[in-house]
């Protein structure tokens, strides 16, 4: 598998998400700058998290506008599988890539911690290294992870099984106490229509390792080396 | 203010801090009267928080040496080798008075400039921690100020990108007016890649690079230097406004052009902005500057030489470059979309002259004015011994368990969850589960290595109070244990001096007081001090902080996977405190939360047994027999052991002592050199402890889900949780 890395200005889990990669792949990933407007062929595209631009204005919405989204977009739309953490779900919403808007948390503030999840579909190459699903913990770190979108849209994301993860407590229950931001339906990732695209705000290339306390972010990157390679 | 040929009148010179003699001064140096550029100029480097006038002669006390330690005190920060090529780069500053004045930018700011101070000599940053003090819950202002500098604090190592993994808050009235920010950052380069501030080379380029120049902060460093009163809030436009994402842009940049062989000297612009950078680099070369004030990136238009020499705008940097290197350096600037500019070059004069539109504005002898900038040798007066409290004459309380309650859940010992979730502590993947913030120090991993550093802040205010040299004492000695206590080996410490008017005999004699104390234990734990920074006129309407010497430390771990955590983690395993009890009760958080009385002198501190038990707790960490460690400090025994429950989810069972008539006493007083560790091979343990001459006892074991105090009740570790845990939320939330 070839994957990529998008970097902007403001990235900063760019080498936690080329770490992981790594490990998974053996191999390096390619970083890519933000400024390029084309990189070479890759099967996986990932846009990490961070500040892209300083985020002061609307998270994401200054990179949406970049010359290499222009690029992650026209091979999205060819069947590149993308996956986008935290601010690069924030990248990808305002982008236009996937529905919805994630809003500022409910508390208005910032929030990081170890936070479960329960996986709802397993049968895509981003969510297949979790084999029958189930509940994994991985952490949370942003000020803007209140997914919103209108119950039209939260209805046809349930019908066609595009909603990747969700906040739950320990023993899988979706409980408001254990959403950390007010996503709607405790929504924490979704796909695309096409199910090549995921945005999640958790992250998985923090828990991937057991000296930093977890390893369930783990069998994403292995599912996708599996499938794309 | 501003104007080149304002008259300089006493009242003038009042304003800008300086007094009579040192003006006097200011002429025999020039040799004429100085214009207001130059007075602004004078003003700032001599204040007391860039010229440490009152401190330096006590600073100078302290030892700074180690065969580990490659720079010491006096440059941007203190750097120690961590072998494999490798060094840790380190300090802590305060920004007290900004964030107090306007929490949110002074908290904020102060992390964006200890970040720099690291960055600057070549280190990437790979952790922040901070020290936070306010004053009285019930005070009005102390709920604004916790959430002001709490997301000052993550809204900028969050964007940045750089963990904040440790750190401490307290709570007491001294702190009603003055609240304490001290932020440290620690940052990992390569020992044939550092760089210092030393201006060297007639001839070569003066490059400033960053953000362009405004009129914030203009005389922040004065108005750190003097005491606040009712109008402290008219002070806002002095404090700077941060840019996270800039100083992001400019740390990536600079480590990407400190990877070419371009920089000669560099040096961020901190207090005092222009004026201070150009200063220091130019008098630890012994070279001159000529500047060009025109050249400088101006935010705004018509901004005057005294206002761009004396701004403290945030996220810029001075740099001296190689001849002919200057567009390798722009491209790499340019790249990441910040000012470049050359700005001047360094002369042979043995002056700074500043010239603006054509004129001179400026000339100023640089050695005169930096090297000979006032020393005070203060009047001090010892502070008098407090009385011995004897804890038989305090009585027991009949509920022991609730006791415990209320003192896991008082301001000062809740868990500050409430505050480091709000932090990013996890981003640069190399955040040790066992190492997160609420152990005794923080563990990050050495990026791409087995190493680890471990990290901790401390500092004890009611002991230094009470006993300044005990107190200092105290204070190193706790960060050494925490340190000690995850299996690291303490290596070095950073010194941030918090203290009220040092005009004050009785101030300067708590500084002095603490110094001393401070200087004994660095010198018997191996555990010099490496950087630095004094934080004076801590008062507001005469009244002083408690005096709060935070010590930042580092300790390293040669092996990881050798490091534990404090939490519980076997059901079954003995628990046994190294060190003695004998009871202290003086100055404790019991006596103070319990009964009410701040009184007493504190725990007597035998560096020689702390020296002699640490280092047996760590050699048996590193050898595998212990499982969990915690040392003993706030609020003593019972609550050490309920934190080592409450970190592994899991209960135990505490055996009582029989004497019941100093039960409260065993149970809450603050001896030193004392730890609490949880084994399976107790008996292995305790005869190693004997063999060393360190004293252990078991005195529970660990299971179950109650926390068990034999003969007294118990209380189950989920209840526990909530007493712990629930405080400072609610507090925020407005219901105390």
């Amino acid at each position: 598998m070839k994957a990529c890395v998008i970097v902007f200005p403001g990235s900063n889990c760019d080498r936690d998400m080329q770490v992981a990669l790594r490990n998974a792949m053996g191999s390096e990933p390619i970083m890519v700058w933000h400024g390029d407007s084309s990189f070479d062929d890759v099967d996986l595209i990932t846009v990490p998290g961070g500040f892209s631009y300083g985020d002061y204005l609307r998270a994401g919405a200054m990179a949406a506008k970049s010359p290499v989204m222009r690029e992650i977009i026209a091979r999205a739309n060819k069947g590149v599988p993308v996956l986008g953490v935290c601010n690069g779900f924030q990248i990808l919403t305002e982008s236009g890539l996937l529905p919805g808007a994630l809003m500022r948390n409910a508390d208005l503030k910032y929030v990081c911690k170890d936070i479960h999840l329960t996986v709802e579909t397993t049968d895509t190459p981003f969510t297949q290294g979790y084999g029958n699903g189930g509940v994994i913990r991985i952490p949370v770190a942003h000020h803007d992870g209140n997914y919103f979108a209108e119950d039209s849209l939260l209805d046809e994301l349930e019908g066609e099984n595009r909603v990747a993860f969700r906040y739950a407590n320990a023993d899988g229950a979706h409980s408001d106490d254990a959403n950390p931001n007010g996503s709607r339906r405790n929504i924490a990732g979704i796909f695309n229509k096409q199910r090549n695209v995921l945005g999640m705000m958790p992250h998985p290339e923090r828990l991937a390792d057991p000296t930093l306390g977890g390893v369930d972010g783990k069998p994403m990157f292995e599912g996708l080396v599996e499938a794309l390679s | 203010m501003s104007d080149q040929t304002s008259k300089i009148t006493p009242e003038v010179v009042k304003s800008h801090g300086l007094s009579e003699e040192e003006y006097e001064k200011v002429l025999e140096i020039m040799g004429r009267e100085p214009n207001m550029t130059e007075l602004g100029i004078f003003s700032v480097m001599w204040s007391e928080h860039c010229s440490y006038k009152s401190s330096k002669k006590w600073l100078k006390t302290l030892p700074t040496e180690a065969p580990w330690v490659i720079c010491g005190p006096g440059e941007n920060a203190g750097i120690i080798d961590i072998g494999d090529g490798q060094a840790a780069i380190f300090k802590m500053e305060s920004h007290n008075h900004p964030s107090y004045i306007e929490p949110y930018q002074g908290a904020a700011t102060g992390v964006g400039g200890i970040l720099r101070d690291v960055f600057t000599m070549g280190a990437r940053p790979v952790a922040n921690l901070n020290a936070l003090r306010f004053g009285n819950p019930d005070h009005p202002k102390t709920r604004h100020l916790v959430s002001g500098v709490v997301s000052g604090v993550g809204g900028y190592g969050n964007c940045v990108g750089v963990p904040t993994v440790g750190g401490e808050c307290e709570f007491h009235d001294s702190y009603n007016g003055n609240n304490l920010v001290n932020a440290m950052t620690v940052g990992i380069a390569d020992t044939d890649k550092i760089f210092y501030s030393a201006a060297t080379g007639a001839g070569n380029p003066i490059v400033y690079v960053g953000s362009k120049t405004g009129r914030d902060g203009i005389h922040g460093a004065t108005m750190a230097s003097t005491e606040f009163s009712e109008d402290a809030e008219e002070k806002r436009p002095t404090v700077q406004v941060g840019d996270p994402f800039t100083e992001k842009l400019l740390i990536e940049a600079c480590l990407e052009l400190m990877d070419t062989d371009c920089i000669v000297g560099i040096q961020d612009m901190g207090a005092a902005g222009l004026t201070s950078s150009g200063f220091e680099m130019a008098s630890k070369g012994g070279v001159g500057v000529e500047l060009n004030l025109d050249q400088v990136p101006q935010r705004e238009e018509n901004m005057t030489p005294y206002e761009m020499m004396l701004s403290e705008s945030q996220e810029r940097m001075l740099m001296v470059l190689k001849p002919g290197t200057e567009d390798t350096a722009r491209a790499i600037f340019e790249k990441w979309e910040l000012d470049f500019a050359v700005v001047g070059q360094l002369t042979e004069s043995g002056h700074m002259v500043l010239t603006h539109k054509g004129e001179i504005v400026a000339d100023l002898p640089i050695d005169p004015l930096a090297l000979a900038s006032p020393e005070y040798d203060r009047p001090w007066v010892p502070t008098p011994k407090a009385n011995e409290i004897d804890a038989a004459s305090i009585p027991v309380p009949g509920d022991m368990i609730g006791t415990l309650k209320a003192l896991l859940s008082c301001p000062n010992m809740a868990s500050k969850r409430w505050i480091w979730e709000q932090y990013d502590h996890m981003v640069m993947g190399d955040t040790m589960g066992i190492g997160r913030p609420g152990g005794d120090a923080a563990l990050v991993r050495v990026h791409g290595t087995d190493k680890a550093l471990a990290m901790t802040s401390d500092c004890t205010p009611r002991y230094c109070f009470a006993d300044p040299v005990e107190g200092g004492r105290q204070v190193v000695a706790e960060t050494w244990r925490n340190l000690t206590a995850t299996g690291a080996t303490p290596m070095a410490v950073t010194d941030n001096m918090n203290f009220g008017n040092p005009e004050k005999p009785e101030i300067m004699g708590q500084f002095v007081g603490c110094i001393e104390g401070m200087k004994e234990a660095c010198l018997a734990l191996d555990f010099p001090v490496v950087s630095g920074n004094v934080s004076l006129y801590n008062e507001t309407n005469g009244q002083a902080i408690l005096p709060t010497p935070t010590i930042g430390a580092v300790g390293l771990l040669e092996d990881a996977s050798r490091a534990i955590g404090m939490g519980f983690v076997a059901d079954g395993e003995s628990i046994v405190i190294i060190g003695e009890t004998k009871g202290h009760l003086g100055a404790s958080l019991y006596l103070r939360e319990i009964e009410g009385r701040e009184e007493g002198s504190p725990p007597p501190v035998d560096l020689k047994t702390e020296r002699l038990n640490g280092d047996f707790v760590r050699e048996q960490i590193l050898s595998g027999q212990i499982s969990a460690c915690h040392d003993v400090s706030d609020g003593g025994l019972l609550i050490t052991i309920a934190e080592m429950a409450l970190a592994g989810n899991t209960g135990c069972a505490v055996n009582s002592p029989e004497n019941t008539s100093t039960l409260h006493a065993w149970a809450f007083g603050e001896d030193q050199a004392r730890y609490i560790i949880t084994t399976s091979e107790a008996d292995a343990l305790i005869s190693s402890a004997k063999a060393a001459g360190v004293s252990a006892t078991i005195i529970g074991s660990v299971g179950g889900d109650d926390f068990v105090l034999s003969g007294h009740g118990k209380m189950s570790v989920a209840e526990l949780h909530e007493e712990h845990e629930n405080w400072l939320p609610a507090y925020m939330a407005g219901n105390p």
